[in-house]
């Protein structure tokens, strides 16, 4: 590893990086110094202020460009005679096909998200090109390698699915504050502005409760209705009336705290006479995103916690400027955590809830936090990552075998080390990915269409982009640019229909194949029917094995609804949650393994040991976990509880 | 508390690492000014860290010029002649740094490190050296040591596939929260000199190999008046003569430091920058700790090998000192 060999396995190589953020950009200035020269990297999005904490190759005057392309400028200004092709594009788009990856050397991942790490790990098995992988939360980091056949690819072990809630915790029983921040954003904020076609769960009760028949009027502004008068409203029906609603049902309060109903006039003054009701419209020109009910209400801390009152002043204000200052966006405005004036409202309106339930209140900043999945990043980690990605990978090119290391950069040393490092594991012969195994699939044949079986299993829990799918030669489905008309309306039928009714019939016994002909994955799925499910563990009405979920951080939240949840009908895929910055994964901490146990690993694990040492992956950061918790999708599998043999596929 | 508000440029600016660390020791950051003498591949990591988390000032030391060995390892120099002729490595990267982050000053001293006097060190709160002879490290450290306010004090250097943190920070008090309480904590840090005058056979058995073989070649450098890096291939059987040497007045069995080591250390001069941006970074973790007050600071010594890739802390202490 001495410097002349490293430079000699480096000038040769051709390198492809995914992402050109926080991870990328040290990336790519690791590489440059250490004599790479034909490197390529793709990246689809374009640079926002908050990056420049820590994305050093790009400048405030880079904002709104693309982040691979500014990248790409500023690292040629120090090495101008490398080659670096930047790609401002979806690393899922079918131009990067197996035969584009086929080009690389060696494969660097500095991703911010499960489903394309997943898909980037399907080409680079398909393409048999040796992947490294990474990621970074705050002080926590770590460094994978993958290389097919000799070592578990990424997805042999199953990563957390990102949090979700069930939709009756979110509608009507939340006992924590991302409940209501769910609510929030998903119900209240979307029902408001966002799209009036969609399905919209807010009224919706648990138990036997009934609609009021003036449900579909409620949320509509009246014709000249006063902006004020339409304010309180709202807030009295959805904290107000809402509540006592639900307080009639007993059942759902028999072993729970009972919330209190809030209306307006409990908590603000009285309102001001009519002759100031109407908006001042007169600032034309005023700039949108200035718009703020902060500013307008002379609160100038985002830190700070707002008291009821305060908080009830915002949300009224918020709504009036939205309606006053931005109406042209009413209907079609999703939550964009960087719109001042809807992280506002966003804020208030769950800290409104929170009041009512008992749950602490949070500022502006936590919750914005909360509702935009943001994920605390620093400079130092992703430094320190790149670092250890570029030895991995002169490791791969001088095809170092034996000296292979997975790394983790822990916060607090265990065992006096701050990096730790760990030989690779054997491929998982029970994961799916790299390994071909059958899954399994209870579904009821008679009610799931195939449109679940495509949103609910192929694409969110299989992780396929452009899926095809067939039962023995008869082609049930697939997507393409290249298809005919009535092929595509043959499709889109059998979408609607119920499995057992599908044209080539399926039901207990069938066995679907199912692929991806860009990620060059088949999964064999045998069918089995099952009548019932249970509606609080297994909302989706089915349930895949054979492939091994792993829990979500927060246990009694497993296969649940998406934190996006709009409708119970139509929900969002839980992979496209998932949007937070180079997430973490496993971080292992204080390893005192005796000896005894290394062999039970070794054991379960169904590997022969490569005779090297296991290290159990399992944290002590409970204080991390508790923050992380209500705030990111970060894909944690950090219980200082959990048993570290369950993380395996036990098979 | 310091009282000032972060404007509102710096909450937008530094949001995300106010989510790591809190706006308090955010505050803290922005008004702590950092001393940084001998600008190697590794510094400049490091200082690039530290810039764009915020801190008040850094101020830059090294009259050296620019050469092949800079321009490997070091990406703030320009790679153009015309640009670095007749500028000196401080004022070079000066420019870069400025580019990192506006609200950061940044600016170069020139002169010899080991004639400023103690009242030079007392405007700072961290100074890091690198590139340092072994009697200019006890030197600073001891300016350092000696002036009334508390000094952080760290040395940093990389050779090969190798690096080494040195920290002192003195007599350190710092809180942490566990569960609902504040608890306190402090660590009393020996000084450069007393923590390399421990004798060798009073350290734990399994102390990193590094921290031997960084005191042989120190020791070698000092014995033959080289300047710190100053050593080839042809000085291998004398550092191997000094370490028999070394072992034999300490009782340290030789093969604790493996000949093989010494050689890479010898000969690959050169920064690895893959090694530079691991210990920048974990030097710029460890400085952002200190001037926050947050976060278990390290104690005493870091030491990174990227053949094993281990980063290992060691706490080289005299137990028999008087504390």
């Amino acid at each position: 590893m001495a410097s002349p060999p490293h430079l000699s396995a480096a000038k040769d190589a051709k390198v492809l990086m995914v992402g050109a953020g926080g991870i990328g950009c040290e990336l790519l200035k690791t590489l440059a110094l250490s004599g790479f020269k034909d490197i390529h990297i793709i990246d689809m999005d374009t640079i926002e202020v908050s990056n420049l904490n820590r994305q050093f190759l790009f400048r405030q005057k880079h904002v709104g460009q693309s982040k691979a392309k500014v990248a790409r400028d500023a690292i040629l200004r120090f090495r101008p005679n490398i080659s670096i092709t930047p790609y401002h594009a979806n690393v899922k788009d079918p131009e990067f096909n197996v035969d584009f990856f086929k080009q690389f050397n060696v494969v660097l991942n500095g991703l911010d998200n499960l489903d394309a790490r997943r898909h980037v790990n399907r080409l680079c098995l398909a393409a048999d090109v040796p992947l490294v992988e990474s990621g970074t939360t705050g002080f926590l980091g770590q460094v994978t390698i993958h290389l097919k056949g000799k070592t578990e690819c990424y997805e042999c072990q199953p990563k957390p699915a990102p949090k979700s809630y069930p939709v009756c915790t979110i509608t009507s029983t939340p006992s924590k504050f991302v409940h209501c921040i769910v609510w929030a954003k998903d119900l209240l904020f979307a029902k408001l502005f966002g799209d009036k076609a969609q399905d919209n769960d807010l009224n919706v009760r648990s138990g036997n409760a009934s609609t009021s028949d003036h449900t579909e009027d409620v949320f509509e502004r009246r014709t000249d209705e006063d902006i004020e008068d339409y304010g309180r409203r709202i807030y009295d029906h959805v904290f107000g009336y809402n509540i006592e609603v639900a307080l009639s049902n007993e059942e759902t309060w028999k072993n729970r705290n009972m919330p209190r109903p809030i209306y307006s006039k409990d908590v603000l003054p009285v309102r001001p006479t009519r002759q100031n009701g109407n908006m001042d419209r007169g600032s034309a020109t005023e700039n949108p995103s200035s718009v703020s009910a902060m500013a307008s209400l002379g609160m100038k801390n985002p830190q700070e916690i707002w008291s009821l009152m305060e908080n009830s002043k915002i949300f009224l204000e918020a709504l009036k400027l939205f309606f006053g200052k931005r109406e042209k966006d009413i209907g079609n405005l999703s939550f964009d955590k960087d719109d001042q004036l809807a992280v506002e409202f966003v804020t208030s309106a769950a800290n409104i809830r929170a009041s009512s339930f008992g749950i602490p209140l949070h500022s502006l900043f936590e919750s914005k936090g909360i509702a935009g999945n943001i994920v605390h990043a620093v400079a130092t980690t992703n430094a320190i990552i790149a670092g250890l990605i570029v030895i991995e990978a002169i490791k791969v090119l001088q095809k170092d075998a034996k000296s292979y290391r997975m790394t983790y950069c822990l916060e607090h040393p265990s065992k006096k080390m701050l990096l730790m490092p760990v030989e690779p594991y054997e491929p998982n012969k029970s994961c799916y990915v790299c390994s071909e195994t059958p899954l399994s699939l209870e579904i009821n044949t008679h009610r799931s269409t195939l449109r679940d079986f495509v949103d609910k299993i192929v694409k969110a829990k299989l992780g396929m982009n452009l899926p095809l799918i067939m039962h023995g030669s008869a082609l049930l489905y697939e997507v393409g640019d290249d298809l005919e008309e009535d092929m595509v309306a043959n499709y889109a039928a059998n979408l609607e229909k119920v499995l057992s009714e599908l044209p080539s019939p399926v039901t207990s016994g069938t066995l679907l194949t199912v692929e991806d002909l860009q990620q060059e994955l088949t999964c064999n799925i045998n069918i089995k029917h099952r009548e019932e499910f249970d509606e609080e563990k297994e909302p989706d009405g089915m349930v895949l094995s054979g492939w091994t979920q792993a829990p979500a951080v927060e246990k009694k939240d497993e296969n649940h609804v998406g934190n996006g949840v709009g409708t119970s009908k139509n929900m969002p895929t839980s992979a496209e949650q998932a949007e937070t910055n180079e997430d973490v994964e496993i971080v292992p901490a204080d390893i005192e393994i005796p000896a005894d146990k290394k062999r039970k690993l070794a054991e379960i694990s169904n590997s022969d040991g490569m005779g090297t040492s296991r290290v159990a992956a399992e944290t002590n950061n409970h204080g991390k976990v508790e923050e992380l918790d209500d705030d990111d999708d970060v894909v944690f599998i950090c219980d200082g509880d959990s048993d570290p043999s369950k993380k395996r596929n036990l098979h | 508390m310091d009282g000032e508000e972060l404007t509102q440029q710096e909450t937008e600016l530094y949001d995300r690492q106010i989510r790591v660390w809190g706006v308090d020791a955010q505050r803290r950051l922005s008004k702590a000014n950092v001393l940084v003498c001998g600008m190697t591949g590794t510094v400049a990591e490091f200082c690039k860290n530290i810039v764009l988390a915020g801190v008040g000032s850094v101020t830059l030391v090294d009259d050296g010029v620019v050469t092949e060995e800079a321009l490997s390892a070091n990406f703030l120099i320009p790679p153009d002649e015309s640009v670095y002729k007749g500028r000196t490595l401080a004022e070079l990267c000066c420019d870069s740094l400025k580019e990192f982050n506006s609200m950061v000053r940044v600016s170069v001293e020139k002169g010899d490190i080991s004639s400023f006097g103690g009242d030079f060190f007392s405007k700072f709160d961290v100074v890091v050296i690198s590139s340092c002879s072994l009697a200019t490290k006890k030197l600073i450290n001891e300016k350092c040591r000696r002036l009334l306010r508390r000094v952080a004090f760290y040395t940093v250097d990389c050779r090969d596939s190798c690096g080494e943190i040195f920290v002192d920070l003195q007599n350190y008090k710092y809180t942490k929260k566990k569960v609902d309480e504040a608890v306190e904590f402090e660590l009393k840090y020996p000084s450069f000199e007393e923590a390399i005058t421990t004798p060798w056979r009073k350290l734990p058995r399994k102390t990193a190999k590094l921290y031997f073989a960084t005191r042989v070649i120190e020791k070698f450098e000092e014995a033959e008046g080289r300047n710190p890096g100053e050593t080839s291939i042809l000085d291998l059987p004398g550092v191997l003569k000094k370490k028999k040497e070394l072992c034999e007045a300490e009782s340290l069995n030789e093969s604790q430091i493996p000949d093989s080591l010494l050689e890479r250390l010898v000969v690959g001069r050169r920064e690895f920058p893959p090694v530079c941006a691991v210990i920048g970074g974990i030097l710029g973790q460890e400085v952002i700790k200190t001037i926050s007050g947050k976060g278990d600071p390290l104690k005493n010594f870091f030491f990174f090998d990227a053949f094993d890739g281990k980063g290992i802390i060691e706490d080289v202490s005299n137990p028999d000192a008087a504390s």
